[in-house]
């Protein structure tokens, strides 16, 4: 096997990986924060693929299509966390999970019922089509080396945000003792809601940028979710560089084991 | 002197930089009831989860009968003759207050895999859990569901599970917790015929309850024994009055 | 309020007359409808020892009820084709016998329950849920890849296997066979619960520190609960292709994992009847909203939502007015 083939597989795992990574995030901020286990999670990256492929099916503008997945999917966070979730915090983990199970039966039924059942299609916009030469004379498609860049950048984002803020402070002291943030005078509620959206922001993103390399369409949301639950695993629940680490390392064992191994 | 049932050899056992027990050596003889007292936070249940199984001491060793159990898991302690109650109660809140007990005749009988008989019909069972229920004076109570118990009677439930294993020591975390001055003085006057089933670490909070039933006390205050004796050494004790008292010595 | 035990026999009842009454009306479909939620009910009552009484919740008893339908889909692949079943060294026969295959299918869950088991019970709450998720999955996939049994398509059994001495092409009879099934995997249950073992998993579920310190092993007691579950679980899942005959990837998948809970809950977590009438209803709203309109799985969300915010004891806990086990 060339070098070249395995360096391009490589990023290829790294791509993935760190698109796993932007559902991974939301998902185990979501549950070191609120304790929530959240299966409803890949709804959002499906809500976000839809947003994206609808806004550039009518505008033909693929920034814009961005913009309209990361609203929408954080607006069903949002909503979803002020109708449903917010009152299963305190709830057993099977609660949760049927709560957030019937969520993907009403996600999927409902987007199914918009957009009917046959796949939607995303362009790759044109200034970002095509390859491009890395060094060493590797051509890589210059689509995918945007996403590994994103996926970085949202990362340190992340890790700034919860470092270094005060809404970081906020969120890690809400971890340790949510009575005594409270106390503080902290809206926790609104807290909750916005790491909620947060979350499912970053989840619509990843659905809208994978979007374009793979067809739209209902489910897409869930396979994508499991792996993210492997890499919460790996990574320990609750932590963004553990998420990191684990989505990078599940990334490429998927991409490399699929050319490695029979 | 006889050997002790139960011994602790330097325990300690940190969390970050907090020493909640520090090189604990204590024994429990045969007939006598040894008690633990120490300010809140002294570490006394910290002592009790290492030498029952629930936490692993950072230095030191665990004896039961002789026998060094400091790398056995709390089953295995159980099982070798360990009995021990819970500061704050730990039982099945669904179940009938007989079920609790019977779930003690069960793990006594060490013969959980029987998936086909019912176990209300199994008289051995029942009778040891029924037996236990009696001798704390809860058989009245033994169809009612545990949630519906009152504080007291959960303090009672806790012990009589203790009772169905036929323990060889007793380690009992604050047994008298939140008990009226009815319920200690049955409770004094239980634990005193006790001793001569099995000798009882008793931690305890009620210095009426200790003085009058303690062969010997032992001292604990930043998890380290301060003073250990008879109940006139430690009355007397410059030590325990400061700590206790916070009178200069 | 009602007492649980006249529930139970009710709805037993119903279930009988139902499709004696579809037969005496001529309505094969019923009767077919009926042996859904029976083998339905099969699946999750197996399901409902683990997550009812031992509080494992497992969002991965698919691949369970999977295996029990690919052990159907194997023996009656080679027994239909005349060809070999080769395994490693050994090569045998395929079978369209169904107590042979029944057999098969509870072996082979009951082993896949034991590795499982042993790998996630060492985890629990989210973790556990999330791995067996995961275990879940793995089956999926490699059903999907798993070429010479029809990959992604899956296998078509062309005639329903055969039990000595019925017509299970009859669909009454086949009925009959499904129903007494769930009849058994109700006794088991109901055994099982009230015996030393079931006394002492249900204090697992809630004090497993308690368990510990009287000498018991709480981690070895869900061990044993996950595995007879995922053996019951395994033989529904060989009734259900049988029902079908047909089986695919599909039955590993993880949304059947999840009705499979969703079931319990609305019969209600950990009461004898709970899966029963759970999967009576589902069949019955799958049937009736399912007729109404293409996207009944969003009525079905929306009912689920409203069972767990507001209705926890589902059917059984309103009914009788008392909560059920806490999971
Ligand atoms: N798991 C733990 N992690 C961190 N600190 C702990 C832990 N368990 C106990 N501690 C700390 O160790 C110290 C000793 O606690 P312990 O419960 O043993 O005290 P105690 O003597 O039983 O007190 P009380 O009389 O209130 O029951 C306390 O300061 C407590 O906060
Ligand atoms: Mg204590």
């Amino acid at each position: 096997m060339s070098t070249i083939l395995i360096i391009e597989q490589v990023l290829n795992g790294l791509q993935f990986g760190v698109m796993l990574f932007l559902m991974a995030a939301g998902l185990t901020l979501i549950f070191g924060v609120m304790g929530l286990i959240n299966l409803a999670h890949g709804s959002f990256y499906m809500v976000g693929a839809f947003a994206a492929a609808a806004t550039a099916g009518a505008t033909g503008s693929f920034l814009l299509a961005l913009v309209a997945a990361l609203a929408a999917a954080a607006l069903a966070g949002a909503l979803v966390e002020m109708v449903v979730i917010r009152r299963l915090y305190k709830a057993a983990h099977l609660d949760q999970v049927l709560a957030t199970f019937a969520l993907i039966l009403i996600f999927s039924e409902g987007t199914r019922w918009v957009f009917g059942s046959f796949p939607l299609f995303l362009e790759i916009p044109a200034w970002l089509s095509g390859p491009v030469a890395l060094p060493g004379g590797i051509l890589y498609p210059v689509y995918r080396l945007t996403l590994i860049v994103i996926g970085v950048l949202v990362a340190l984002g992340l890790w700034w945000l919860t470092a270094r803020t005060r809404i970081g402070v906020q969120i890690r002291a809400g971890e340790n003792d949510r009575e005594m943030i409270a106390a503080l005078g902290v809206d926790i509620s609104k807290l909750y809601t916005l790491v909620f959206a947060l979350g499912a922001a970053l989840a619509g993103l990843a659905g809208a940028l994978v979007g374009a390399i793979q067809s739209v369409q209902v489910g897409m949301g869930e396979p994508v979710l499991i792996l993210a639950f492997v890499v919460i695993v790996i990574g320990g629940i609750g932590s963004i560089k553990g998420a990191f680490v684990g989505a990078l390392l599940v990334g490429l064992t998927d991409t490399l084991g699929g050319i490695f191994l029979p | 002197m006889s050997d002790p049932i139960l011994a602790t050899r330097g325990l300690s056992k940190s969390f970050g930089a907090l020493k909640a027990t520090d090189d604990v050596s204590i024994d429990l003889l045969p007939g006598e009831i040894h008690a633990i007292i120490g300010p809140n936070g002294a570490g006394k249940s910290t002592l009790i989860e290492q030498i029952s199984g629930g936490l692993r001491p950072d230095a030191g060793s665990v004896h039961l009968m002789g026998q060094d159990v400091t790398h056995q898991n709390t089953q295995a302690r159980a099982k070798a003759g360990l009995g021990r109650t819970f500061q704050i109660s730990a039982l099945a809140m669904e179940d009938t207050v007989l079920e609790n007990a019977l779930l003690g005749a069960i793990g006594q009988s060490a013969r959980p895999w029987r998936f086909w008989s019912g176990v209300a019909g199994d008289r051995t069972l029942v009778e040891r859990a029924f037996n236990a229920l009696e001798r704390v004076g809860l058989s009245d109570a033994a169809d009612e569901r545990t949630a519906n118990l009152s504080h007291g009677q959960r303090r009672q439930l806790e012990i009589a599970v203790a009772l169905t294993l036929s323990p060889k020591a007793f380690v009992m975390d604050e047994p008298m917790a939140g008990l009226g001055a009815e319920g200690s003085k049955f409770l004094t006057g239980f634990l005193d015929t006790l001793r001569d089933e099995a000798p009882i670490l008793l931690v305890e909070h009620d210095m009426d309850a200790v003085f009058a039933l303690a062969d010997r006390i032992t001292v604990l205050v930043y998890g380290k024994v301060i003073a250990s004796g008879t109940t006139d050494d430690i009355r007397r004790s410059a030590e325990v009055r400061e700590a206790y008292l916070g009178e200069d010595a | 309020m009602i007492v649980e035990r006249w529930i139970n026999w009710v709805t037993l009842l119903a279930f009988m007359v139902v499709p004696l009454w579809a037969l005496v009306t001529d309505e094969p479909f019923t009767i077919t409808l009926a042996t859904r939620a029976a083998i339905l009910a099969l699946a999750a009552v197996g399901l409902n020892i683990a997550l009812g009484i031992g509080g494992l919740v497992s969002l991965g008893h698919a691949a369970f009820f999977g295996l029990g339908g690919y052990a159907m889909g194997i023996l009656a692949f080679h027994a239909q084709n005349y060809t070999p079943l080769e395994l490693g060294p050994f090569t045998t026969e395929g079978t369209k016998s169904m107590p042979v295959i029944w057999l098969t299918a509870i072996i082979a869950a009951a082993l896949a329950g034991l590795i499982i088991g042993l790998l996630s019970l060492r985890t629990a709450g989210v973790y556990f849920i999330m791995i067996t998720l995961a275990f879940g999955q793995m089956f999926f996939y490699f059903a999907i890849s798993w070429s010479a049994y029809g990959g992604e398509d899956g296998l078509s059994i062309y005639v329903r296997n055969g039990f000595p001495g019925l017509n299970t092409l009859v669909p009454i009879q086949f009925f009959g066979i499904c129903f007494v099934a769930l009849c058994l995997s109700l006794y088991v249950h109901w055994r099982l619960r009230s015996s030393p073992f079931g006394l002492a998993l249900n204090a697992a579920r809630q004090v497993p520190q308690r368990v510990e310190t009287v000498g018991l092993n709480p981690y070895r007691l869900k061990l044993v609960a996950f595995v007879i579950s995922a053996a019951i679980t395994g033989l529904a899942g060989a009734l259900f292709a049988d029902l079908n005959r047909f089986v695919s990837p599909a039955m590993f998948s993880w949304q059947l994992s999840g009705e499979l809970i969703v079931l319990i809950i609305i019969g209600g977590v950990g009461r004898l009847m709970g899966p029963v009438i759970g999967a009576a209803i589902f069949v019955a709203l799958e049937h009736w909203l399912g007729g109404l309109t293409d996207f009944w799985h969003i009525w079905l969300g929306v009912i689920l939502l409203l069972i767990v915010l507001f209705g926890r004891g589902g059917v059984v806990g309103l009914l009788t007015g008392k909560a059920g086990p806490h999971v």
